[in-house]
């Protein structure tokens, strides 16, 4: 049985007292990435747009239309959008960086064994609960500048009848389940396609996981996405405030 | 009984009564998805991503169990 499955990211190196796991490092590895590719991008903007820069166009701009589609306010859009973007752009990279042929077999050796270089960033809980916590953290302060810090408060802690003291205290449950389960759909739908490529690639090498791996890709393209259309859902039913709270 | 057999039959029954929701419910989207293509075939391109979509975060929960029982098998 060669099969070692760990929930953490395996450590490659410590920088003084601070470990570094091979997905944090990948992580910066992408982050750079894109910074630098974008700056370049940014540069080699012309009007007549080439191949690469009309791939790119297409892309931004479905996904802008896409954003105002569900918004309903250019304004709101154009504030969203750029966060909204980044978020599925950011995981969209990192899942895609899971195909590279053969990286799965590059290890480094520690003090602690064998180490794989290579993990798939996102089967880091710890990124995925970061970046669940700037969802979270932006829908409830979008919903503190847009209604008013005591219709806010107001919304949770209500007094004037038992029933709505109740849905006040769900409503309060609802907005801390969010966390989990926005940050545990991502992580266990990405840990979950690395598991089952493990095990398969375990019982019957080569042939049985190419299926799975067709599945994980689906994964790949759909989860950024549920993720990020969350996220907007979630900042523009907050910034909603034409809808009336009191039925 | 042993620890180690509590945690194996534990995490069995986790993930199979986990997936018993998201199985049907994922069933009833694809059907109801095909049901609509089925009477409007032009409209395939505007369902089927979002009956992906849909089937998603209809999977979530079962992927709630699948994330508790690797949980209790290795952490």
């Amino acid at each position: 049985m060669s099969l070692n499955i760990s929930l953490s990211p395996e450590i490659l190196f410590y920088l003084g007292t601070w470990p570094i796991s091979n997905t944090f490092f990948w992580s910066v590895v992408v982050t750079v990435f894109l910074i630098i590719g974008s700056f370049f991008l940014r540069r080699s903007l012309r009007l007549i747009p080439g191949k690469f820069q009309n791939m790119i166009e297409i892309l931004v701009e479905g996904g802008y239309d896409f954003v105002e589609g569900v918004v309903g306010d250019k304004t709101k859009a154009k504030r969203i959008f750029p966060l909204v973007f980044t978020m599925f752009f950011f995981i969209f990279f990192c899942n895609l960086l899971v195909y590279i042929p053969g990286q799965s077999a590059v290890t480094i050796q520690t003090a602690g064994g064998a180490v794989p270089l290579f993990r798939a960033i996102i089967s880091d809980y710890g990124l995925v609960f970061m970046m669940t916590m700037i969802s979270v953290l932006i829908t409830q302060i979008v919903a503190i500048v847009v209604a008013g810090p005591w219709k806010y408060i107001g919304k949770f802690i209500n007094l004037r009848s038992p029933l709505k003291c109740f849905l006040g205290i769900m409503d309060l449950i609802g907005e801390l389940a969010k966390v989990m389960s926005l940050s545990f759909r991502l992580f266990g739908n990405i840990f979950a396609g690395e598991i089952l490529g493990a095990v398969m690639l375990f019982l019957f090498p080569f042939f049985l996981p190419l299926p799975f791996l067709f599945l994980g890709l689906l994964t790949a393209v759909v989860q950024p996405f549920v993720f990020a259309v969350l996220t907007l859902v979630f900042i523009s039913m907050a910034s909603d405030i034409s809808v009336p709270e009191e039925a | 009984m042993d620890i180690e057999a509590a945690r194996y039959i534990g995490a069995g029954l986790a993930m199979g009564l986990g997936a018993i929701g998201p199985g049907i419910g994922e069933g009833i989207a694809a059907s109801k998805a095909l049901e609509a293509i089925g009477r409007n075939p032009e409209a395939s391109g505007k369902i089927t991503p979002l009956m992906f979509v849909s089937m998603a975060i209809t999977e979530s929960t079962g992927i709630y169990a699948l994330v508790v029982t690797m949980i209790i098998l290795f952490a």
